[in-house]
């Protein structure tokens, strides 16, 4: 079986023993049974466990693995090992945007408390029926492209607008959720759900710079749902 | 040493789906809950389940829940519990019918009810012919579950302590469960959860094998606690593969490939399923399609250069029909396997998916063992639902989409059960036990002070590959004898591996030691267990168990109908026998099994 | 205590208005385009044309346009970089002042035509 080395870069930081991050110069070999980038981080790890990172499914729905790969956000589980140019050293950091906590681990408290923030539930005061509420397949269409969505934080860490206003700023993924239950017939907060983004920084941050599209390893398109949220509100408001 | 105690009504080890079930009971209820979890909820590995979920609504076609009885009872090969799988193919409507109305996206029927597909040995009229009976949500359905509990549960405000791993169990000198120690990983800190009522929902332990459909996070975590505590696990022999791994990568393909029409190819091109399940074809139930691939192979008639897989093939299939409802599996096919399925066919092998057994159960989610008055004696404040537990509902080999119900099901009865416990607990917590503590304690001191030790990634490997060899598909007596020595020397290494890193911050280094000494748990237990069956039942078939005409498909019920029931306490088995009694039917009649 | 307050309820409408004003700014860019390709050069040319009752109202709208445009995006610039309230608040008031000046200036010019 044919083998390569495989030449990294690894932003390294334990608050435990560094004063500082830094970059560590690291390689690997790796054979052919080695598809993707986070086949060669676990291979890393055996030859030296001190580099941490999250990791789970190892297929791309769980969303653990996200981290900023030679400068751009990404899943390690569905980044070809292929694509990486001979010769030049892979640059792995952890997602920007973030405080880290180790190495390639950030914090995602912020993160996920602006996904909390947009009541990422449904909501339906009615009582519920006996059977399933109904819906027909055209109206279930509409939540394809938003329910998917696996939480890596890949498009809010690359989002500038997320960068500078983290604590106000939903961000592209918290939007996307939004979308999904203004888009659900079978939730009835809608207009609460609107009052709750009419704010200058909630959604309207959003500039459509649509770093979140170029990134999201999953395809959705954060920055059409948040350009739908938009119309709706001009809708109400004339 | 001091160490902080935190006290709760009740404490949830794990957030997948049994364990969110759980907690939106107990939440609702009022109870002070506490969801420990090693991963952000939504990372659990319910989040890579595809096909769909069992229910008999009848959406599509006539269904009832007394054929999917009939249909888990067979599957299970007479090995489950009847009165447990009746309550769980009783209740499976109204668990369903709950997580629409939490807002799950279920595709849906052009009346606007939930859409069902056909799935493998889900059958109607007791065996009859293929019915569509798996609730689906396109391929993602086990994503589209675990997100709408996890939002659920937002909304009862639940509280969830993310990254922390639960170490060992609290166990007080009656048996009684108290709680459990907890690692925060952020920190380094361990805590003691001081509870009420302890739900273990910790998941299956695919990593025992090399090759795997499973996360890197299942490593049986639940399975290893419990069997520290001295509780005994039921059925460890017996593993589901799942027939459709993509080949070389060991991603899942769902089952539902083949609901959706999809057809299995060996290198002449045959459709082979047709020449071992003429009815159900390759539709028949998962350990008999996985047999029929492995024989396949064995035979010569594998694809690719090495022969080493067979074919799924959807190309027949209209384009659209795949995007709408097989878009995941695209995806899938395009990056693990490099083919487009709208075009080729994907290469897949039997790969380890799900273990049927896990810490013994009654149906109401509340953990029994053996006792003085009876086989079934309830362990007061433990409770287990989903696949670390065993109720048991899948015997011998579980249909595809009765897993999501089991977590469905059983989540939540784990979680009544826990609540009317609550309600007739005294205010107060009782006492801990000083020692127990230490337990957890001595072992995070022994990594961190280990010398000359065995290395974590060797070790797991070791066990990894002698599963793989000792326990695969089929089995062989002399394999086995093998395999049992084999693991018990992993074993030793496994309890002298040492980390390099000594950081107290997210040490991962360190979680992955703890979680191999709860895989060795699993992997010894699943030897022992299968050395000791002289019999092939469901998935576990042995080459000194043909299929004769005194024992069918090699099945021998008069010496092995029985459950197997591990100690690690000497590594000793106990058997306790097969439930037969339903609740309110008839028993479903053993008879040889065919598809 | 540091409580994140929003929903300051003006987000859809200062939204809203960046878009108006810039459709106008462009219809105004295209109309100068369009004189220039007429053949309006000079200062006697550009003076007849903005003799005409018609323009001077484009120009002046087009004016406020660019004033209330140029305010909100400078107010987003500091409302992004600049945290402290004081600060943020005098450069808040410097904008607005020098916009108001600019405008009053430019209308002044228009009018004095």
């Amino acid at each position: 079986m044919t083998t390569r080395t495989l030449q990294f870069k690894i932003y390294r930081y334990d608050p435990d023993k560094d004063r500082k991050p830094w970059m560590q110069d690291i390689s690997v070999e790796v054979d052919g049974t080695d598809r993707k980038l986070l086949d060669a981080l676990v291979k890393l790890k055996a030859v030296d466990d001190a580099i941490s990172f999250r990791r789970s499914c190892r297929e791309g729905v769980c969303g653990s693995d996200a981290l900023n790969i030679n400068g751009k956000n990404g899943l390690a589980c569905l980044t070809d090992l292929s694509s990486f140019p001979e010769g030049k050293p892979i640059v792995l950091r952890p997602l920007p945007g973030l405080p880290v906590i180790r190495d390639l681990i950030v914090d995602m408290t912020q993160f996920f408390k602006q996904y909390h923030s947009i009541k990422p539930y449904l909501i339906n005061n009615d009582p519920p029926p006996e059977r399933e509420r109904l819906q027909s397949p055209e109206d279930r269409e509409e939540l394809d492209g938003l329910y998917e969505c696996i939480l890596c934080a890949c498009c809010s860490t690359s989002c500038p607008s997320f960068w500078w206003n983290p604590d106000k700023f939903v961000g592209p993924a918290g939007l996307l959720a939004a979308y999904r239950f203004i888009a659900d017939t079978r939730d009835q907060a809608t207009s609460e759900r609107l009052d709750n983004l009419e704010d200058p920084y909630r959604l309207f941050r959003c500039h459509t710079i649509m770093n979140c599209v170029d990134v999201c390893p999953k395809g959705l398109n954060p920055t059409l749902a948040i350009g739908k949220i938009k119309a709706m509100m001009v809708k109400r408001a004339i | 040493m001091s160490i902080t105690v935190r006290k709760f009504d009740a404490v949830i080890v794990g957030a997948g789906g049994a364990g969110l079930r759980a907690a939106i009971q107990l939440s609702e209820s009022g109870y002070k809950t506490a969801v420990i979890t090693k991963v952000f909820p939504t990372r659990s590995h319910t989040v890579a389940a595809q096909g769909g979920v069992a229910a008999s609504l009848g959406n599509s076609e006539e269904d009832h829940w007394h054929w999917h009885m009939y249909d888990t009872v067979k599957g299970s090969d007479w090995l489950g519990d009847q009165d447990a799988i009746e309550f769980m193919c009783k209740k499976a409507n109204e668990c369903v019918i709950e997580l629409e109305h939490y807002g799950m996206p279920f595709d849906r029927t052009d009346a606007g009810k939930i859409y069902q597909r056909p799935f493998g040995g889900h059958m109607s009229n007791f065996g009859e012919k293929p019915v569509a009976r798996s609730c689906a949500a396109a391929d993602r359905t086990g994503h589209a579950m675990l997100h709408a509990m996890y939002q659920r549960n937002i909304k009862a405000s639940t509280q969830f302590f993310v990254e922390w791993m639960a170490l060992d169990l609290v166990r007080d000198d009656e048996g009684e469960v108290l709680g459990v120690t907890a690692m925060d990983m952020e920190t380094g800190e361990i805590v003691v959860f001081h509870a009420k009522a302890t739900i273990f929902a910790t998941g299956g332990a695919g990593r025992i094998c090399y090759s795997s459909t499973n996360a890197f996070i299942n490593t049986g975590d639940g399975l290893g606690m419990a069997a520290r505590a001295g509780i005994p696990l039921e059925d460890m022999e017996f593993w589901q593969f799942h027939p459709t791994g993509v080949a070389g990568a060991g991603v899942l393909n769902t089952e539902g490939v083949r609901g959706e029409g999809g057809i299995l190819r060996n290198s002449q091109g045959e459709r082979f399923m047709e020449r071992y399940a003429p009815n159900a074809k390759d539709l028949a139930s998962r350990d008999v399609v996985s047999r029929a691939i492995t024989t396949e192979i064995n035979e010569g008639r594998g694809c690719g250069p090495n022969k080493d897989f067979v074919l799924l093939d959807i190309s027949h299939l209209d384009p659209a029909t795949i995007m709408k409802r097989l878009p995941g599996i695209r995806e899938i096919a395009i990056q693990f396997a490099g083919v487009d399925c709208i075009r080729e066919p994907i290469p897949v092998v039997p790969t380890a998916h799900y273990q049927m057994g896990g810490i013994p159960t009654n149906y109401n989610g509340q953990v029994v063992v053996p006792g003085k008055r009876s086989q079934n004696e309830i362990v007061p404040g433990f409770y287990a639902a989903g696949e670390c537990a065993c109720a048991s509902v899948h015997g011998a080999n579980r249909l595809g989409t009765n897993s999501l119900l089991d977590l469905l099901v059983f989540g939540k009865s784990a979680g009544e059960s826990a609540v009317e416990q609550l309600k007739q607990s005294p205010k107060a917590h009782k006492e801990l036990p000083p020692g127990e503590i230490d337990r957890a304690l001595a072992r995070v001191d022994r990594l961190n002070s280990q010398k000359d030790g065995a290395s974590v990634h060797e070790t797991q490997l070791e066990m990894r590959r002698t599963m793989q060899k000792h326990a695969g598909v089929f089995r062989f007596a002399d394999l086995l004898k093998q395999g049992v020595a084999k693991i018990l020397d992993v074993q030793k290494d496994v309890q002298r591996t040492e980390i390099r890193d000594k950081s107290k911050v997210f040490n991962t280094a360190r979680i992955e030691a703890l979680e191999l000494e709860n895989l060795i748990e699993v992997a010894v237990a699943t030897m022992v267990s299968a050395e000791a069956r002289k019999e092939s039942r469901g998935a576990h078939v042995r080459d000194d168990a043909p299929d004769t005409e005194e024992f069918p498909n090699g099945r021998d019920d008069r010496n092995w109908l029985k459950h197997s029931l591990w100690y690690k306490d000497g590594n000793r088995l106990d058997y306790k026998s097969v439930k037969l009694t339903p609740l309110t039917v008839e028993t479903i009649a053993l008879k040889k099994r065919a598809y | 205590m540091n409580r994140i307050v929003t929903g300051a309820h003006y987000g859809l409408k200062d939204w809203l208005v960046q878009r108006i004003t810039a459709i106008v700014m462009a219809l105004y860019s295209l109309f100068i385009g369009a004189a220039l390709l007429a053949g309006v050069s000079g200062y006697d040319g550009w003076r007849a044309l903005m003799a005409q009752g018609f323009v001077r109202f484009f120009t002046f709208l087009f004016i406020v346009s660019l004033c209330w445009h140029a305010w909100i995006g400078v107010r987003d610039i500091w409302m992004d970089y600049v945290k402290p309230a004081g600060i943020r608040l005098a450069l808040h008031s410097l904008t607005a002042v020098a916009l108001v000046g600019y405008a009053g200036w430019a209308i002044q010019v228009i009018w004095r035509l």
